[in-house]
């Protein structure tokens, strides 16, 4: 046994500094996730501290058996504090009840490290002087308390990431049970020390396949996709809805793709609304939005008084519940979602146009994502196109985002020789919104008309004027109609989405 | 009777069977049944009872149209439209449609066989004017060929494939293949460029459609006096994935597999819808119902004429024209015919049954129609089927799997631009017996249970949650789906001889084109009604 009392010191440094990484995992994970660094690491620490002391104080109520419950503990730590990071993340995506789970784990892990220290010094009483057994003790844990807090922002987030280092330090706890079992022998029961070994191998194996995997969870991909803190998470039927706040702002992501940033949306959505609202003749009484169900685009439309009624048709009910229940979306986009005027309808809207009775819309305005796979591509083909136009009155306008003409300018001109060949005369025009880069979309009409001008006096915009409307209108050399003879878009080719695919691969 | 083992070894091999028979076979969850097609009431025809048909129960119609698949329903359209109303068609089941029938459920219609026809040629002009009349022509070209709206035709993504746990797009597996593999697929194609271009003396094609417009020239004829594997071989093809692209194109267009097929019916799928060798083939007819579209069209044209549950039980040749004798299955009760004329657009093996006197000097072997056994599975899902990898190739209109003796499945809801949620999948088997008759009893002795594992475990290897995405599975029994284009049948002459009328009997099946397609069966129906309006 006295050979085995430095490294016994050992295990306290290790035990040490694994408590503390777990803290930090739990307050950067909680102030990342929820935001609010400083009232998220204040509760957790204080939470932290207080579940060691309750750990400690329970202590008093183990009586034999020291050794094994101390090996127990080890593994019963290395399993919550391994799987504490991968489980919150899920937790956060997955469940309504995140900060029950969060400070669940937060005062288990607490109480369970808690007991450790008291339970190793019993065990070494015997081997030293009181005196020196708490100084050595006492200072070991404080030492890796400072190593772990230095590791962490330097060393261990930046390249492991929260949830690799979870995992690492929940099987280094691990390896430290495992070894108890040898350093520990004498004071073990010899027939229950295979039984520990076989626990501890198993509990590390575990955290090694977790580890193995962890590149395959999602979890892993957001925190290391988003730069920023994100607010709101969730999977959807159709899709990953995330929400990210930084210095700029927040935004809005599907399937790991930017739909929006609130610093610079204003220029895309007026870009997009106001040229069909102005080119109507006439003031625009009925509107149909077709995807926007983030409401930016409605709210655009409600700033002209003569909109009766818009119907907002977009596929996925999360998306248009976040529009009126996410409080930063929802005053981002003024409640438009809420105003009486507005009807939403969650449906592809291939298959709503099919089956729809409405009709005679003034304006159509349409917001989808790029056409990036196949269930997307057929709301940019002449079918489409054609439904659209047999829902539209003969002098109706129809402005459709439509890609960035610089980074996809084949993709870009096929969407604007779809609308024509499905009988739209079209004016495609393209501005630049800072978090997309030159983006660009198609105005498009069943008659002649002319480029959209004035903007009425009772209409206040924060990007477009007269002459920044006009000159959207042009386009320089690099993004205009290519000489090459493009595709039309329609169902049984799905030109478009092989045009986008081979474009935008260039810049993964 | 067998153990679970042995059916899965039987229809999808040993391999899979061994991997699935590890896992459980999770039925329970999953409603369903089999459906339609009378083997039952079939079976009563080749009892050869006499059936007594009382004084008050006959009655005279000018026409009797006996079978109401694509065949009967075209000849029955063909006399409607050219203003000849005495006629009945006389069909077994319930409802008109023979193997091209359809069902539907709240979320889609759906096929229970035949599901697509190629875009047809401007010359097929009866063909054009039956698409014509259902407003499937939208224009016509420079050339003067039709177009038909793109939402008839099959959306893209059009097929996949499944090889070693990932998705490809398209039917030749492109993937991991070798330079040897590429050299032989474009080689294998400049063959088939040939016969496209090739013309007889007459301007005649090798392969066109309909089969009774191609060249009778013996260079291309001899053809069929061999298989099509012995063809591919005679041309130094071995690439593993060319032979099994040709076995596929066999099995799913003939139910047979590359060396039952006659070389010439192989070449016939190849070319006959390829304008000139290079260019595209013509693109794809279909519908969520599949042709079953064409089906409820005809009927609703001869909705009047039309009787369902009408089982023909004999038919008596007599001086002048026919009498038919069939039961009426509703009520069990045997009724007579005296006709004019009889359309017989049943298979052409039965003819020996049902037609009285046939046997005593048939005019052409009936047994040599052999028709093999298909089994239709239809899937109703509540959730899209997953792939393994998320960046494979999407949910297709076809989805075929390289290594099964299955065809895949076809996705109801893709031509109505239904992308999420619940679907219905049609998966087809086909019993590429070399013996017909066996097949079919093999068919016949699985319960719905049994065939349902099968399809389960052939899909679960693509889509692990196919068993929990399943809500229900209705399958179809094809005792005699379609003519076997055997090596030696299509230019042997006995379909030559069967489209002759046999006294007043004339046949209309695609039993007589050798090759079971719409436009075959559409093709004899009209040449039948033809004959009869011709007599008057």
């Amino acid at each position: 046994m006295n050979r085995s009392v430095p490294l016994l010191f050992l295990n306290v440094f290790v035990v040490a500094t694994c408590g503390l990484i777990y803290e930090l995992l739990a307050g950067t994970l909680a102030s990342y996730v929820l935001g609010d660094s400083v009232t998220q690491f204040s509760i957790i620490i204080g939470l932290y501290l207080f579940a060691m002391g309750v750990g400690s104080w329970l202590s008093r109520f183990i009586e034999t058996e020291l050794a094994e419950r101390f090996i127990d503990i080890e593994l019963a730590v290395a399993i919550l504090g391994g799987v504490s990071a991968p489980l919150l993340f899920f937790a956060f995506a997955s469940v309504s009840f995140f900060s029950i789970v969060l400070y669940g784990l937060v005062f288990g892990i607490g109480a369970l490290v808690g007991l450790e220290i008291p339970l190793l010094m019993r065990i070494l009483k015997d081997e030293l002087d009181f005196k020196e057994l708490v100084a050595r003790v006492l200072a070991l844990d404080y030492v890796g308390a400072l190593v772990a807090s230095i590791l962490f922002p330097i060393f261990l987030v930046p390249t492991l990431g929260l949830v690799r280092t979870s995992l690492v330090f929940g099987i280094l706890n691990g390896i430290v049970g495992l070894w108890g079992t040898w350093l520990l022998t004498p004071l073990l029961r010899p027939g229950r020390i295979v039984f520990l070994r076989i626990k501890g191998v198993f509990v590390i194996t575990l955290l090694v396949i977790g580890a193995i995997k962890a590149d395959s969870l999602t979890v892993l991909a957001e925190e290391s996709l988003f730069q920023e803190t994100i607010i709101h998470a969730q999977s959807s039927r159709y899709q990953r809805i995330v929400v990210t706040r930084g210095r700029t702002g927040f935004s809005l992501f599907l399937n790991g793709n930017l739909q929006f940033s609130s610093f610079d949306e204003y220029r895309y959505h007026e870009a997009l609304v106001h040229p069909a609202m102005i080119a109507f003749e006439g003031d625009p009484k009925r509107v149909l939005v077709l995807g926007g169900g983030d409401g930016l685009a409605v709210r655009e439309v409600l700033k002209y008084p003569s909109v009766e009624h818009v119907t907002l048709v977009d596929l996925d009910p999360a998306i248009t519940s976040l529009a009126t229940d996410l409080p930063v979306l929802a005053e981002l986009n003024k409640n438009s979602l809420k105003d009486k005027r507005v009807t939403v309808v969650n449906s592809d809207a291939y298959v709503w146009l099919d089956r729809t009775d409405a009709s005679g819309f003034d304006v159509a305005i349409i917001d989808f994502p790029d056409p990036n796979n196949f269930a997307l591509g057929k709301l940019y083909s002449t079918r489409f196109y054609k439904m659209l136009r047999s829902k539209l009155r003969p002098d109706s306008t129809v402005a459709i985002q439509s890609t960035s003409p610089l980074y996809a300018r084949n993709s870009y001109w096929c969407i604007v020789e779809t609308l024509e060949a499905s009988g739209f005369n079209v004016k495609p025009y393209q501005t630049t919104v800072p978090s997309f880069g030159i983006w660009g979309y198609v105005l498009a009409k069943g008659s002649e008309f002319e480029t959209p001008g004035e903007i009425p006096a009772d209409i206040t915009l924060a990007f477009l004027d007269k002459d920044s409307m006009a000159g959207m209108f042009d386009f320089p050399v690099d993004t205009s109609r290519p000489d090459i003879e493009l595709e039309i878009n329609r169902l049984d080719n799905q030109a478009l989405v092989r045009y986008y695919e081979a474009e935008w691969r260039r810049f993964e | 009777m067998f153990t679970r083992r042995e059916i899965l070894r039987a229809f999808l091999g040993l391999p899979i069977a061994l991997a699935a028979c590890k896992s459980a076979s999770r039925t329970d969850a999953i409603d369903g049944r089999i459906v339609g097609a009378s083997h039952d009431v079939g079976h009563i025809l080749r009892d050869r009872r006499k059936f007594e048909v009382s004084a008050d129960s006959w009655s005279d119609v000018n026409t009797v149209i006996v079978g109401g698949g694509i065949a009967g329903l075209s000849a029955a359209w063909n006399l409607k439209r050219k203003g000849f109303n005495d006629f009945l068609l006389l069909e077994l089941e319930e409802r008109a449609g023979g193997t091209s029938a359809s069902g539907s459920s709240d979320l889609t219609a759906y096929p229970w066989g035949a599901h697509y026809l190629p875009v047809p040629f401007a010359q097929n002009t009866e063909l054009v004017e039956l698409l014509d009349e259902m407003n499937l022509v939208e224009s016509r070209d420079a050339s003067g060929e039709i177009v038909v709206p793109e939402q008839f035709l099959t959306r893209d993504p059009e097929e996949r494939i499944y090889h070693k746990g990932r998705w490809y797009e398209g039917l030749y597996l492109y993937a991991g293949a070798t330079e040897e593999d590429l050299r032989q697929y474009n080689a294998f194609y400049a063959e088939v460029g040939k016969w496209i271009n090739w013309r007889d003396p007459e301007g005649r094609r090798a392969f066109t459609v309909p089969v009774s417009s191609c060249s009778t020239d013996a260079e291309a004829t001899a053809l069929d006096r061999i298989s099509f594997a012995e063809w591919l071989r005679n041309k130094g093809f071995n690439s593993e994935r060319l032979i099994w692209y040709c076995d596929y194109a066999c099995r799913d267009d003939y139910g047979l597999t590359l060396g039952q097929t006659s070389a010439w019916a192989g070449l016939f799928y190849f070319c006959s819808r390829v304008p000139t060798a290079g260019e595209e083939s013509q693109s794809f007819i279909t519908f969520p119902e599949g042709n079953g579209r064409f089906v409820n069209h005809f009927v609703s044209r001869i909705k009047e004429n039309l009787q369902g549950s009408s089982l023909v039980a004999e038919v008596i040749p007599g001086e002048e024209g026919a009498e038919v004798v069939y039961i009426d299955t509703k009520t069990n009760t045997a009724r007579g015919i005296r006709a004019k004329n009889v359309i017989y657009s049943a298979p052409m093996f039965t003819a020996g049954y049902l037609i009285r006197g046939f046997n005593d000097s048939p005019p052409f072997v009936a047994t040599e129609f052999k028709h093999n056994s298909w089994f239709v599975a239809n899937l109703f899902l509540k959730e899209r089927p997953k792939n393994r990898f998320e960046r494979d190739f999407p949910l297709s209109w076809d989805n075929v799997l390289y290594d099964s003796p299955s065809l895949g499945y076809v996705t109801a809801t893709h031509q109505k631009g239904i992308d999420y949620g619940p679907t219905v999948l049609t998966y087809y088997y086909p019993m590429a017996e070399e013996d017909t008759r066996l097949g079919m009893q093999k068919l016949l002795s699985l319960d719905w249970k049994e065939l349902s594992d099968i399809c389960l475990t052939d899909l679960e290897r693509a889509h692990e949650n196919i068993r929990e995405a399943t809500e229900r599975i209705d399958i179809m029994r094809w005792g005699h789906a379609m003519i076997s284009p055997r090596t030696g049948f299509i230019w042997g002459g006995e379909r030559e001889k069967a489209q002759k009328p046999f006294r007043n009997i004339h046949f209309a099946h695609s039993d007589l084109s050798g090759i079971a397609i719409f436009e075959e069966a559409f093709h004899h129906g009209l040449r039948a009604a033809g004959e009869v309006l011709k007599q008057g």
